[in-house]
């Protein structure tokens, strides 16, 4: 055993000595709660002692991760590991006021609910969850030693933060959030239709971009909702933010921009009130139209390749909206009430404010009154907090997520209101919020259901309480990327590329319902077409291929035992080592193969990439 | 410790094969090859009901196809004709008309959701989106009730073609559609391996599912496995040559039509031989908000008839319709006002959809609208009582209760009402 780990034993001995401390099972609550009360030498101690306890669990073998880890792989580990241990000496870790109003609300609602949480997650699997969602795929097998190896107290700060804001990710994070935004705004089928105006890839520019520089999440929104310009790379005025509206303009009055609008960025679901006042909702048919009539002034343009009639691209401008009764000054609009009735529209924001009614632009630009006026709801911020509450704890503080409406039910309603807050005076920054979450106790909880918290179950319809983490499938993008990553499969070209193969590979699970407002969903969802692509797909083929060069062959290939090969499949996909009924099946395999190595970890890499330990992010 | 991982357990060929019998019977039924496509024709007959939903996605104008108000303002430019039932239809549905003495059509569906998502929610399941409750789909409530019923069936009891239907709620992913497209063909179905090497990566791929599950990290970890369990049934079963549609005689393919939903509706009956108890066929473009009666006349109507008929003429030849059902809607009708684009708009308040076969009463209209077409005349009847009629029609009892694991018990079509007319 390697010095250190001797060094290791002894303070678990200590550990042992001090007695019961262990019911603290979390750094942040630890932390958010407990430092101003500590002396700091203690204080220290007792967040080593629990780093110690995990590592000693998780690190039976302390070598032998090393071993491979250092013989097989890049020499690059010890440098990462040596930045982190000099950035580490600084101590005690801060984390932001939030995490611990997050961690408070979250004990008071347990108490009140009578569960207690589930323990802390292992801290290699925590990893392994961090990257799926801050970074939209699992982490290499030497980016899990790299977490390993960090013993500071803010050893999840620093990845987190490091994930956030490190140069070497900044490309990924951008990616993998400008796909999730990507799938918000225009759906997984935006811009393959026959004769679409959307420019799928225009769209995930913009929106990789944003992410790249860290755009405030106000002026995004503001972006989106007024963009005028081109919807395609490389043309003049080309603007990506227009693919947003390109498609829910011209058709039917603009009725889906309006819907998508209030939808997804201000949590309100109108698109029943269109046609009736509808009993469950508060908003009312005329509150639709006037908010469709900011709408009015826009439209998506058709361009031509040259001497065809194929669209090339769009563009979204703004244009003099005569009315519908014809007086451009006073531009109305009319709709009809079920009774036939027909009633005139202006356009009026959700808080009742108006806006000048005249529909020329010049006077009254009314895409960009309304982005002001969303600027000033506090729907905004509630929304986009939901949202990525939901995103990163698997539920939001209301279901769905995108419905904000006094209709629905909310959970943790003064946590959700502090936190729209704090947002707002974080000026938007969404990484902030993101640090919030992630270093918050709930996310840091096992999703292993405790009998103390078998209640906690909103698949069963129970209000979610977060007092265990919700196991959920990957996405199928997550799953891309994960295979692009951990083993190099389909890794080729520019990140263009990689999206344009990934939208193409993704196509085999859209499934469209062939209604006018291109609802659509995903076969992507844990059902048969998903196994059988999992079994048999190419991009799997692609994954456990041993061809010369590949991520497999080069393992088979290294120097190694049996069980040190074994375990780097068990890490890059599970994020654990192996138990030794699964090494046995291992070397079961490898005697059926023939002493093949290629054919042993070709089987073994298939079953860990079929299994649900896997395919959950957990 | 240590050395418990680098040394290999020893195990021999045989215990290895022993482990991996263990396996295949846990995961289900997928070593075992070769049940015929065909049982036995006759045997298949016997008490095998199924069902066939025609799912026309985006709101069909029931109004311009089933319950037609010529000569009045909503009327639209369309003309009825006499059918072989005591109904009449549109004249754009003329080889429908020849087999409306098989189908019923209830013309005094009122329903409140008039937005697609909802309807389409609300017309396939009975309940009313819910926030706290996903309830499962048509397909997986009588998928799941029609089951033992064929032990042998060895592919997806419920088949969604050419679309996603609904999912299977609280009832877990093992019943959820399983989505084909209209040529039948299975994506990612040759497996290029040898079998017993397949099945030496089953036990490899249990033993790790299994540890998982045993953590207890929640219900959708266990619908995984048994997810796994179908899917390795498929890959060895004889049974998909139902898919295989392209191998109907052309005459087949072209009395339904080849399009989308023709070869669709063929696979249909394909499935419904094989015993497949819930097949449903998705037909969309009916979301006409503009130019309604072009897009009708020139296009969805003929490729609509000609399927339709197909199907039910072909399931009464080959002695299936009486234990077929077939369903006809969509997410809700259309308004009876034409608006200023000569399109429809959404309308849930008065519509029509159509039933038949499985003993069900056709040749007859059940209920009816006003003159101009904006109101029922008589009972109103809801997605609750049409699930309950077609339960009914299928032999499942309404009695039949689910219970979600937090102990809420939930009755089958939402405790609907029997339509009585299609029964007597």
């Amino acid at each position: 055993m390697a010095p250190g780990g001797i060094a290791l034993c002894r303070m678990v001995e200590l550990g042992r000595l001090l007695g019961n401390l262990s019911t603290i099972n979390s750094i942040s609550l630890l932390v958010a709660t407990e430092s101003r009360h500590l002396e700091s030498s203690l204080f220290l101690f007792l967040i080593l002692r629990k780093h110690i306890m995990a590592w000693s669990q998780s690190f039976k073998c302390g070598n032998a991760w090393l071993s491979i880890g250092f013989a097989a792989f890049l020499g690059a580990i010890g440098g990462f590991a040596m930045n982190a241990s000099a950035a580490d000496k600084q101590g005690a870790v801060t984390l932001p006021p939030q995490v611990e109003k997050i961690d408070l609300a979250m004990q008071a609602g347990w108490v009140d609910a009578g569960v207690k949480p589930s323990p802390a997650e292992d801290e290699l699997k925590w990893c392994r969850r961090v990257y799926l969602d801050l970074i939209g795929r699992i982490p290499s097998y030497e980016e899990l030693g790299e977490f390993a190896k960090d013993k500071s107290p803010s050893k999840k700060l620093n990845l987190v933060q490091k994930l956030l804001n490190d140069g070497r990710y900044t490309e990924e994070y951008a990616n993998h959030w400008g796909t999730v935004w990507t799938n918000i705004l225009i759906g997984r089928n935006g811009g393959m239709e026959d004769r679409s105006l959307t420019n799928r890839a225009g769209m995930q520019k913009y929106l990789r971009d944003s992410f790249a520089r860290n755009k405030p999440y106000n002026d995004m929104v503001y972006e989106l909702v007024t963009a005028t310009g081109s919807t395609k790379p490389g043309t003049d005025g080309f603007n990506g933010a227009t693919n947003f509206l390109a498609m829910k303009v011209n058709e039917e009055d603009g009725t889906q921009a309006t819907a998508a609008v209030s939808r997804i960025f201000l949590g309100l679901q109108v698109q029943c009130t269109q046609c009736h006042n509808h009993p469950f909702n508060q908003w009312k048919q005329q509150k639709f139209w006037e908010f469709n009539a900011f709408f009015r002034q826009t439209r998506a343009l058709r361009k031509f390749v040259s001497g065809t009639r194929d669209i090339d691209h769009a563009e979204l401008v703004n244009q003099d909206f005569a009315g519908e009764g014809g007086r451009a000054d006073q531009a109305e609009i009319y709709f009809q009430l079920r009774n036939g009735l027909t009633k005139v529209a202006y356009p009026v924001f959700i808080d009742g404010t108006e806006i000048g009614k005249s529909g020329y632009v010049e006077q009254v630009n009314r895409r960009e009154e309304l982005g002001k006026l969303m600027m000033q709801s506090p729907f905004l911020d509630k929304a986009i907090v939901n949202r990525m509450w939901s995103h990163f704890l698997g539920y939001g503080f209301t279901k769905p997520i995108d419905d904000l409406g006094p209709h629905s039910p909310t959970s943790f309603p003064e946590l959700f209101e502090e936190l729209s807050n704090d947002f707002r005076n974080s000026s938007y920054d969404l990484k902030q919020l993101m640090v919030w979450i992630t270093m918050s106790q709930p996310y840091q909880l096992s999703s292993r259901i405790i009998k103390d918290n078998e209640s906690d179950d909103p698949s069963q319809g129970e209000t979610p309480k977060f007092a265990h983490f919700y196991t959920r499938q990957m996405s199928a993008e997550q799953l891309f990327q994960s295979l692009a990553v951990a083993t190099q499969a389909n890794r080729k070209g520019s990140l263009e590329e990689q999206a344009r193969r990934r939208d193409e590979w993704m196509k085999q699970f859209v499934v469209a319902f062939g209604t006018d407002e291109g609802d659509e969903t995903t076969t992507f969802n844990g059902s048969i077409p998903q196994s059988l692509m999992m079994f048999n797909g190419e991009l799997i083929r692609e994954a456990i291929s041993t061809e010369p060069g590949s991520w497999l062959g080069t393992i088979a290939q290294q120097k190694g035992s049996v069980a040190e090969k074994v375990q780097v499949l068990f890490l890059t996909g599970l994020g654990r080592r192996p138990r030794s009924e699964e090494l046995s099946i291992a070397n079961q395999l490898l005697v059926a193969r023939k002493n093949d190595m290629n054919g042993m970890l070709q089987d073994l890499w298939w079953a860990i990439l079929n299994s649900n330990e896997f395919i959950f992010n957990h | 410790m240590w050395s418990r991982f680098a040394t290999p357990v020893g195990m021999n060929r045989r215990h290895f094969m022993s482990h991996m019998a263990g396996a295949a019977t846990m995961m289900g039924a997928s070593l075992s090859l070769g049940h015929s496509l065909r049982v036995h024709a006759d045997t298949l007959k016997k008490n095998r009901k199924s069902c066939v939903l025609l799912w026309m996605g985006g709101g069909p104008s029931s109004m311009d196809i089933w319950d037609l108000k010529p000569g009045t303002d909503n009327g639209g430019p369309f003309k009825t004709i006499a059918t072989s039932g005591d109904v009449q239809i549109c004249e754009h549905m003329p080889l429908m008309a020849k087999q409306m003495h098989n189908m019923a059509i209830v013309r005094s569906m009122s329903t409140r959701e008039a937005d697609h998502n909802r309807g389409r929610y609300y017309m396939h399941t009975g309940y009313v989106p819910d926030a706290n409750v996903d309830y499962p789909s048509y397909g997986a409530v009588i998928a799941h009730e029609l089951m033992d019923q064929r032990p042998e069936l060895e592919i997806p009891p419920f088949v969604s073609v050419g679309g996603a239907s609904e999912g299977p709620g609280f009832l877990g992913m093992s019943w959820a559609p399983f989505s084909v497209s209209s040529n039948g063909r299975v994506r990612n179905l040759e497996m290029s391996l040898e079998k017993g090497r397949l099945m030496q990566r089953q036990i490899a791929l249990k033993t790790i599912e299994d540890s998982f599950i045993s953590q207890k990290r929640g219900g959708v970890v266990e619908d995984h496995r048994k997810v796994l369990g179908k899917t390795f049934d498929l890959l060895t079963s004889a049974q998909m040559q139902a898919f295989e549609v392209e191998k109907e005689p052309e005459e087949m393919k072209e009395k339904y039509g080849k399009n989308n939903f023709g070869q669709g509706c063929l696979l249909a009956r394909r499935l419904v031989e094989a015993g497949v108890p819930f097949v449903e066929v998705d037909l969309g473009g009916w979301d006409n908000h503009q130019g309604i009666f072009r897009t009708l006349e020139n296009d969805r109507l003929p490729v609509l008839d000609r399927a339709m008929a197909a199907l039910t003429e072909d399931l009464e030849q080959r002695g299936l319709l009486q234990d077929t059902v077939i369903v006809w809607m969509g997410e809700f009708g259309r308004t009876p006002r034409i608006n200023a684009d000569a399109g429809r708009d959404h309308w849930a308040r008065a519509w029509s959809v159509v039933v038949g076969g499985g003993g069900i009463k056709g040749g007859q209209a059940v209920g009816g609208t006003n003159e101009d077409g904006t109101e029922i005349i008589g009972d109103p009847y809801s997605s609750e009582d049409l699930m309950a009629s077609v339960c009914q029609a299928l032999g499942i009892s309404l009695e039949t209760t689910f219970t979600s694991k937090n102990g809420r018990p939930m009755k089958i079509a939402n405790s609907g009402k029997i339509i009585k007319e299609l029964f007597s």
